[in-house]
Formats: structure tokens, sequence, C-alpha cells
């Protein structure tokens, strides 16, 4: 009996997302009294067994450099391999882009229930009862898996990094999976800034600040905090930033520290997407700005006059 | 080329969430039901568009729900189906949904599965990789673009901070979201055409669903705003480090 874990990198790095899955997924064995075993697919920069330190006691290494791209039939096939040979109960992923796609594939291959989006760990005394969002965030649902086996993506930001001192052992692991038909051809990466999905603090604009030109206000307190920065749908419809900052119903959903609001009117939609934030900071200068409703700190005034001077505030704090 | 695009129900976004019989029922009274954003403004009109450039394109829908679904289903029809086809029965979970879709999959050959990226009120995401898995396909999930070279499809999708560009050979499933297409309003004549376009009630596969629901809860409500004057944006920042230390 085990917990295994589906451990993410990009750029030979392992991802936060995926470290945050590996701590989940340890607290969960560690509920359970069984093994938390992490599966990495592809060739990495550091050594394996340092994600010993979020718990794991093994890691279950493929490093076969044709799974650095991602293929997830192929992926699929080779966790649902590692998990009938380990005999594993539950199966956690990141509730990351591949995370999303693997995680299904292989409920529907092993027959798992599947719990999409997890924001806290399961219940394990009545059942197996997990609790994820629904309704675009305005609410929770309670999931019970009536399966032997249970699958698990976890929503990033909800859970943090558990760090200790362990050191994993490295167990090499050859699959008999071939290669897929999917060929990349090309992968664009904004590099150097934080994924928005993944990103504790987040700076959005809204048309409230009248063209892209004047980004550097977003761009600006972001680079000063680091934070990743977002827009509103109007905004991304009009080109004024591309379409991966959009967050919302529609958009990206997001659960920060900080969701940092300028010039956005707090439409429902857009709420949908940003309220599980722990704290949102609001800077409008319409007071009725159906966004004060859901925020916990806010500015009524104008962001042009505003914000200067929250970014010189920063900036000197940042310096002190 | 054959095409299926799955159509799903969901509340208006703007709905209000309310639960009842002890928190375990979505209280419907005053919902405004639309055809789930991605389903329909990503892959639907993604579909047409095909159609559009080849005219021997033909899209079939699927939903899969009781007879309450049909005004989304023809509305989708009055959008650009061909046909659909509702699968009468109530779903407990995205399993049973993609084992009833699999299922018209499996007897109609098509060449394209297209799926919404999530639905706005289960947000799972899970149900056009289930299918893929069922049918033994590829899958690209969060497909910002699609086009063809020959029999393969050129499908873009969304990466943590960037896209990727893959080559993958038909069959494929598909979940469309934003890039994929622009939202459209069907016109008269469409609406009209979809009254009398099938629509085939297909009675459901015996398949027992993998989870069940034990209970919705509402989020604890925010305790209000803390407002700060507009002369003194530093007070803002000094109560963000200090008081709620996040910066
Ligand atoms: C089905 C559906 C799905 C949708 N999905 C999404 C979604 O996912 N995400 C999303 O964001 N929207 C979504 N929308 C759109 C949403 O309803 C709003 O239209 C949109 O969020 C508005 O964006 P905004 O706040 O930037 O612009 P506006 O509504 O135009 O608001 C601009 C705000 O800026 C303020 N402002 C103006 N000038 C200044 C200034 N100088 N200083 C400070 N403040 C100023 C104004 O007071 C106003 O509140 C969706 C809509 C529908 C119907």
């Amino acid at each position: 009996m085990s917990v295994i874990i589906f451990t993410e990198h990009s750029n030979g790095e392992i991802r936060k997302s995926s470290r945050e899955a590996l701590s989940y997924g340890s607290a969960l064995a560690g509920r359970m009294g069984v093994s938390a075993e992490a599966v990495l697919l592809g060739t990495v920069s550091q050594d394996p067994s340092s994600l010993g330190i979020h718990g794991v006691s093994v890691v279950h290494h493929c490093a076969d450099e044709t799974l650095n791209t991602a293929d997830t039939r192929r992926y699929t096939s080779i966790m649902a391999e590692i998990a009938t040979a380990c005999g594993s109960t539950v199966v956690i992923f990141p509730h990351s882009m591949n995370g999303k796609a693997v995680a299904p594939r292989l409920s529907a291959r092993l027959k798992a229930g599947y719990v999409s989006g997890a924001t806290r760990l399961p219940d394990v005394e009545k059942g197996f009862v997990v609790r994820r969002n629904v309704f675009s965030g305005k609410a929770f649902m309670d999931v019970l898996v009536q399966t032997p086996v249970s699958i698990i993506s976890v929503n990033p930001n909800s859970f943090g990094i558990l760090e200790g001192e362990g050191i994993a052992e490295v167990r090499p692991y050859h699959t008999s999976v071939g290669a897929g038909r999917v060929v990349v051809r090309e992968t664009k990466k904004v590099t150097g800034q934080v994924p928005l999905g993944e990103a504790e603090l987040v700076v959005s604009g809204g048309r409230g600040l009248k063209g892209p030109e004047h980004w550097g206000l977003v761009e600006d307190l972001a680079g000063l905090i680091g934070a990743a920065t977002a827009c509103s749908r109007a905004v991304a419809d009009a080109h004024w930033r591309p379409h991966h900052e959009h967050v919302g119903q529609t958009g990206l959903a997001i659960a920060p520290n900080l969701y940092f609001a300028i010039g956005i009117s707090g439409a429902i939609q857009h709420l949908a997407g940003v309220n599980r934030s722990k704290v949102i900071v609001v800077v409008n200068k319409d007071p009725e700005a159906p966004f004060f409703k859901a925020a916990d700190y806010g500015i009524v005034g104008d962001a042009f006059e505003v914000m200067p001077r929250v970014i010189d505030a920063v900036r000197k704090l940042r310096k002190g | 080329m054959k095409i299926l695009v799955c159509i799903s129900r969901t509340p208006d976004t703007t709905a209000k969430i309310a639960f009842g019989d002890n928190n375990t029922k979505f209280v419907t009274d005053g919902v405004q039901w639309i055809i789930n954003p991605y389903d329909e403004w990503y892959a639907l009109v993604r579909a047409i568009m095909l159609k559009e450039r080849d005219a021997s394109t033909t899209i079939h829908l699927i939903t899969v729900g009781g007879a309450d679904v049909e005004p989304i289903i023809r509305k989708a029809l009055a959008l650009g189906g061909d046909e659909a086809f509702r699968v009468d029965m109530e779903p407990m979970d995205s399993y049973q949904v993609a084992v009833q879709i699999a299922q018209i999959a499996r007897e109609g050959q098509y060449d394209l599965i297209l799926t919404g990226k999530e639905t706005i009120d289960s947000n799972g995401s899970a149900v056009g990789a289930m299918v893929a898995e069922l049918l033994d396909m590829d899958m690209v999930s969060l497909a910002t673009a699609l086009e063809f070279e020959g029999s393969s499809a050129i499908v873009t999708r969304e990466i943590e901070g960037g896209e990727e560009v893959a080559e993958i050979p038909l069959p494929l499933v598909i979940s469309c979201q934003k890039g994929m297409a622009e939202a459209r309003i069907p016109n008269m004549r469409g609406i009209m055409a979809a009254r009398t376009k099938p629509l085939k009630v297909v009675p459901p596969v015996e398949v027992a669903p993998l989870t069940g629901l034990v209970s919705y809860t509402l989020p604890p409500a925010r305790s209000g705003v803390r407002l700060v004057p507009a002369d003194q944006p530093e007070e803002l920042v000094r109560l963000l480090h200090e008081e709620a230390r996040i910066i």
C-alpha cells in the first residue's frame, strides 16, 4: 500500500505545484499509515533523492529524456504501470495543465474515482471524502470516492509546501511503454516570470487603466514584490494583454495569497476566478464598484494618482 | 471530417449559488440555464468554422442529461450542429458522462471530439480526457488553436507560462478554451432550422459512478473591506506589510 505522487518538472526544476502535491501526498500517507512515493518521469538537474524533504521515502525515477515533453497518454500508461506495481491506493497529481490531463485518464484506466482540484486533505475517518471547488470558486463540494483506489489533483496554493530533512531512496524505473504519436514542434515559454496559476502574489489590471501603455503601473508593482501579472477579460479581449493573463470564470481561476486589482470593476464573472485569494486589495475610483464588497483592503481613488505612490512606498520598504 | 462536440448545460454565470436538502442539492429556482461557455464559444464555434471551410464536414452534438436540457441542445443546433444526441440520464459524476459519450463516439467513428476546457459549475476538466482514455485516443487539453496538415492536427495548447505546438494524427480529443474561436449569436435562420434537425434520445449504458456527492458548502464571507484614504496610499502598503504580512 502506498500513496504515489506524480512529480512534474520544467527545465529540469521540480515545479512548485508538484512540491505542494508531494507535501499533500506525504501528509495523507502519514494519516493513512502507508508510505509516500514520488514518480518522476524524465531528467532533472538535481538529485531526485532531495525530494525526500517533502516527506516521500522513495522516488521512482524513469530517467528517459523522451519523457521531458508531455505525452499525456504515455504518462497515463506509465502511471498505471507504477500504481499497479506498487499496489497504490491513492495517486496524487498537481492540478496543473498536465495533471488535469493525466489524472482523469488514469481514473478511466484504473476505474478509480477522481477528485479534481482538491483544496484540503481527505477525511479518511468516514470513507474517503475530499473537498474540492465547484461553481467556479463560489462553493465547495465534498466528494466520496467509492472505489478502492482514489485519484486526486491538488489545487495550487491550497495546501502549502512542507519541508523537512529526509532523503528519499531513488529507484530507477524502466518502462516498456514506448513513444506515442504526439510530436512536439515548438514550446514558447515566457521565462523569468512566475506562472500565474502557481503565483503567491498577483497584481492585476482592468479597463480602468485605459490602455496597454499604462501597464507599467501593474508591472512595476509586480516586479518589486515578485508577483505574477493578470488582467480582466475585457483587457484580454481588447488585446491589451495576452490571453493567458485573463482570470475569471472563463479564464484562469487562481487562489494566490495576494490579489491586487487595479481599475477592475469586480464583475461576478471576474470574482469567480479570484475570490479564493487570501487577501484582496482593490484600487478603483468608483466607490460603488462591486469589487469593494469582495475586498479586504481598498482605496477609492484614481489609479494614476494612487499607484505611483504605492509603488514608491513599496520601493522604500524593499530598500529599508 | 466528422466532428462530435460535447455540450453541457450550466447555470448562467450570474446565477445565485444556494443549496437545499441539507446542502445536497443546488437550488435551481429562478436559475437561467446556458450552454457551458467553453463548449459553446470555443468547441462548437471552432467546429462550425471548420465546416465553413469544408462543406463536407458534419457536426454532431452530444449531451448527457434529462429532457430539461433540450432547450440548450436546440440552441447549440441553432448555432450550427447537424444533429444531436441526448443520452437520457442524470449523471452522478464525470466518469458516468464519459462512458456515455465514449459509447456514442464508438458507434459514430469521429475524426475529432471537442469539449470545453471545463464546465463552469462542476469545474472538473475531466470528461474529455476520460473519453480519450476509454476510446484509447490521444487528447490535447486546454487547446487555444487548431489547424490541420494532411491527416494530422496541429494543436496549440496552454502550458504553465507559455504554449506548446504539437502535431498529432487524427482521431483526436481536444478540450478547447479561449483563442480557439470567438463567441457567436444564433441567427433567425439557424433558430428556425434547429427545430427540424434530428435530436435523438438514446438510453444510457449501465455504469456505476466512481464518486458520490456528500454535501456542498458555501465559502465563509469576507469580513468587509478596510478602506484607506486616497491621499494616503503609503498607509495601504504599511497595512499589507505589517498587518496582512504579505509584502
Ligand atoms: C459569460 C461571461 C463570462 C465572463 N467571464 C469573465 C472572466 O472570466 N473574467 C473577467 O474578468 N470578466 C469576465 N466576463 C466579463 C465581466 O462581466 C466584465 O465585463 C469584465 O470583468 C470587466 O472588466 P473590467 O473590470 O476590466 O472593466 P470595466 O467593467 O469597464 O471596469 C473598469 C473599472 O475601472 C474603474 N476605473 C476607471 N478608471 C479608473 C481610474 N482612473 N482609476 C481607478 N479605477 C478606474 C471603473 O470604476 C470600473 O470599475 C464575463 C462575462 C460573461 C457574460
